[in-house]
C-alpha cells in the first residue's frame, strides 16, 4: 500500500510540474503510465474516467483523484490530489511574489500591458477549441452563439442560462 | 512569512483609475471560491473566476486580472488552479493562497470522488445517455460562456491595432488552427513585450 501511494505521489508530482498550458497536454502521459505501465485502469475505464472527471465541475485535472481511487481507495485518492496541485501552487506562488515585489516598477508596466492581448486571445482559443472538439449539429451551435451573445452584452445569470442549455438539448433530442 | 499584501498597495491604480482593491476576509474569499467552483459545469472556470472576483466583489481591476490569467498559463498547473493561487496570494498572502485553492476545489472534489464512487461499483453511470445529452447542453453554454468573457474583455482592454492583431493571432493559431499553447507562447508572448515596450507611455 505504501508503496503504490508512493508510486502515485511520483508519478503525479512529476507530472504536476510538466503540465504547461493548463494541464490537458499531460493526459496522454498520465494515460500511459495508469494503463500501459502500472496496469491501474483498462483503457476504457480511463476514458470513461476522463469524460467524468470533464462533465463535473472545477478543473480536468481532478481526473488524478478518480485514478487514486482505484488505485487505493481514498488515500491514494488525498495522495494524488496533494502531488498534482501541491508543486505547481508553490511555482505560482513564487512568481505571484516576485510579481507583487515589481510593485509600480517600469518593467512590471510593460509585462502587464504585454500580457493583456494575450491573455484575451487565450480566453477566445479556449472557446474556439472546446468548438472544435465537441460534436458539431445546428442545435448545439445555435446554443453556443445565444449564449455567447447573452454573455457579453447582458447581465443574465450564467446558472439560469446552462439550465436552459441542457434543457434545450433534452428537448431538441439532442 | 508576511503577507504580500501587508504592503501598500501601489500599482493598482490602473489606467482606467480603478479605485483601490478592497481586501476581502479570509472567509469571504473562501466563500467566493467554493460559489466558483460549484458554479463551473462544463468548464468555462476562467470566466466564472472573472464573474466574481472582478464584477462581483471587485477585489482586482480587469488589468490585474488579465496578468494574473497569463502568468497562470505561462506556468505549469491547471490554470484556474494557479489563478486562484495568484489571486488568493495578491489579495491575503500564503493563507490566502491555500483558502482560495480550498474553495476553488472542495465541492469538484467531493463530488468526483461521489461520481468515482458509483462508476467504479457499478461499472457505469446510470441514466447515462439523458445525463450525457444535457451535459453537452450545459458544454454548448460554457462555450459561450469563454466566447462571450473573451468579447468583454476585448471590448474594455483592447483600444489599438496592435494588441488587437496580438489577440486574434493566440485566438485563431490554438483555438482554430489547434497549433500547441506552447510554441504559439513562444512567438506571440517576445513578440507583445516589444510592442507593450516600444509603445510605452514616456
Amino acid at each position: 500500500m505504501i508503496q503504490l501511494l508512493l508510486q502515485l505521489a511520483l508519478l503525479f508530482a512529476g507530472l504536476s510540474m510538466l503540465a504547461f498550458g493548463g494541464g490537458a497536454g499531460v493526459i496522454p502521459d498520465i494515460q500511459r503510465a495508469v494503463v500501459d505501465h502500472y496496469h491501474w485502469m483498462t483503457a476504457h475505464e480511463f476514458l470513461d474516467t476522463f469524460a467524468i472527471s470533464r462533465a463535473m465541475p472545477g478543473p480536468g485535472s481532478l481526473i488524478v483523484v478518480l485514478i487514486g481511487q482505484k488505485a487505493a481507495g481514498l488515500p491514494g485518492a488525498a495522495v494524488s490530489f496533494l502531488a498534482m496541485f501541491a508543486p505547481s501552487c508553490l511555482i505560482v506562488y513564487i512568481v505571484a511574489r516576485i510579481w507583487h515585489r515589481a510593485g509600480r516598477s517600469p518593467w512590471r508596466a510593460v509585462v502587464e500591458r504585454a500580457l493583456a492581448p494575450v491573455a484575451v486571445g487565450l480566453t477566445f482559443a479556449s472557446g474556439l477549441a472546446l468548438m472544435r472538439g465537441t460534436e458539431s449539429g445546428w442545435l448545439p451551435y445555435t446554443v453556443t452563439i445565444a449564449s455567447t451573445a447573452a454573455f457579453a452584452f447582458t447581465e443574465i445569470n450564467p446558472i439560469a442560462l446552462l439550465g436552459a442549455g441542457a434543457a434545450a438539448l433534452l428537448l431538441g433530442g439532442g | 512569512m508576511t503577507p504580500l499584501c501587508s504592503q501598500p498597495r501601489t500599482g493598482l491604480n490602473g489606467p482606467m483609475g480603478k479605485q483601490e482593491s478592497s481586501q476581502p476576509s479570509l472567509a469571504s474569499l473562501f466563500m467566493g471560491f467554493l460559489r466558483i467552483g460549484m458554479s463551473s459545469f462544463g468548464g468555462g472556470l476562467t470566466a466564472w473566476v472573472r464573474r466574481e472576483v472582478v464584477q462581483r466583489q471587485g477585489w482586482l481591476d480587469d488589468q490585474q486580472f488579465l496578468s494574473g490569467y497569463a502568468l497562470s498559463q505561462l506556468v505549469p498547473g491547471a490554470t484556474n488552479v494557479n489563478l486562484a493561487v495568484f489571486i488568493g496570494a495578491q489579495l491575503r498572502g500564503p493563507p490566502g493562497a491555500a483558502i482560495a485553492v480550498a474553495g476553488l476545489t472542495a465541492l469538484p472534489l467531493v463530488l468526483v470522488l461521489i461520481a468515482g464512487a458509483v462508476y467504479f461499483n457499478t461499472s457505469g453511470m446510470p441514466g447515462g445517455r439523458w445525463l450525457s445529452t444535457a451535459l453537452g447542453g450545459m458544454g454548448s453554454v460554457a462555450i459561450g460562456l469563454s466566447l462571450g468573457t473573451g468579447i468583454r474583455l476585448a471590448r474594455r482592454n483592447i483600444r489599438r491595432l496592435g494588441p488587437l492583431c496580438i489577440t486574434a493571432v493566440v485566438a485563431l493559431s490554438i483555438g482554430v488552427f489547434g497549433l500547441p499553447l506552447g510554441y504559439v507562447l513562444l512567438v506571440m508572448m517576445p513578440l507583445s513585450l516589444l510592442l507593450a515596450w516600444l509603445t510605452r507611455p514616456r
